[in-house]
């Protein structure tokens, strides 16, 4: 298997990491409606 | 750096640094996820109790995210059996995109993530069916049975019928008559769905190794067995009508498709034909009983929201 350039594993972590923030900030928002909806 | 250690990184391919998010993804079988996730939430709807919107959202989350680590973890397992099949050689541990480790942390993270989720916001009894869901496929199903018994997936289809059962219980918090039968539909129709798939892709599995029941027992015993699984699960699928649990929109729903299935599987039964690329009756039932559970359950949500 040829390894991959660093650009393209540059990239791909950097997608990767975007991905993973946009899903922490998504969970941020569903554990604050969780606390309020328990709370009703 | 040890030793072994430069080994195994010599052995994996680029692996964590290189897969890309699409991968880890590909890694919970999406496309198995959609009918999960139907199924769960369904189980939700049809239950007789509403749920608050966000906590429901947060129990399909969970079935989704255990249904998702419950994938990923066969495919670690599987992974040398995937590089046999055309089917599954593209996943992302045969194509080399990404390595096993990974592949097992993320899923068991992902798992112990959904469950605790379900029972810290949702309920107990949920977050139980829940981990014994993802177990079973695990341990049960992808370790224990997959490459010993041509049973395989009929004890282990009853992980693919949890979800109507966790997501009546995440509504409830009880289990009751109906998401039971709701359990055995799944259940039963396992057999037939997965079975006809093997008739048409058997060498696929012959060449992994995998002890189908076509490889192990021939097409003509699969094909009576087929029909064989059928009836109970024709007879459970419309049980709930006479038992007076749902309404008429579902009973009879439940019997044009449920006698459709039968007829497929009848055609199949008492098909002769041996050519894999001939076989179109049994792709066709195949397909259809894919459609039969989408249609049979978004039934019973239809026939809830009417009595309702």
């Amino acid at each position: 298997m040829n390894p991959l350039p660093d650009d393209e594993i540059r990239r791909r972590q950097r997608s990767r990491a975007l991905v993973m923030a946009l899903l922490l900030g998504a969970l941020v928002i569903l554990f604050y409606a969780i606390s309020i909806a328990k709370m009703a | 750096m040890n030793t072994t250690a430069m080994n195994t990184t010599a052995m994996e391919p680029a692996g964590a640094a290189t897969a890309e998010w699409r991968d880890f993804l590909a890694l919970c079988k999406p496309r198995v996820l959609t009918l999960v996730v139907f199924t769960g939430l369904c189980g939700m709807l049809a239950a007789p109790v509403s749920i608050h919107p966000v906590l429901g959202f947060t129990a399909m989350l969970c079935i989704t995210l255990g249904a998702g680590a419950a994938g990923a973890l066969n495919q670690w397992y599987e992974a040398d059996l995937d590089a046999k099949m055309r089917r599954t050689a593209g996943r992302p541990l045969p194509a080399g995109r990404m390595d096993r480790q990974s592949a097992l942390h993320f899923g068991v993270g992902l798992g112990a993530f959904s469950v605790l989720l379900m029972g810290l916001a949702v309920n107990l009894l949920a977050a139980a069916i829940l981990t014994v869901s993802i177990l079973f496929y695990v341990l049960v199903y992808t370790v224990w049975l997959k490459r010993r018994t041509p049973q395989n997936i009929v004890i282990g289809g009853a992980a693919g019928a949890f979800p109507p059962l966790i997501g009546w219980a995440a509504a409830t918090g009880r289990v009751e008559l109906l998401p039971v039968l709701l359990f055995a539909i799944v259940f039963l129709w396992t057999p037939p769905h997965f079975w006809a798939l093997s008739l048409f892709v058997r060498t696929d599995y012959a060449n992994a190794g995998v002890p189908m029941l076509p490889v192990v027992a021939g097409t003509r015993t699969t094909r009576a067995q087929i029909l064989l699984y059928t009836l109970p699960m024709v007879a459970a699928a419309v049980a709930p009508w006479p038992l007076g649990l749902t309404g008429a929109i579902y009973g009879l729903a439940a019997v044009a498709l449920s006698g459709l299935f039968l007829l497929l599987s009848a055609r199949v039964a008492f098909s002769q034909e041996a050519d894999q690329a001939k076989m179109k009756p049994e792709r066709r039932l195949f397909a259809y009983s894919i459609l039969y559970l989408f249609i049979l359950f978004g039934a019973l949500v239809a026939d809830r929201m009417v009595l309702a």
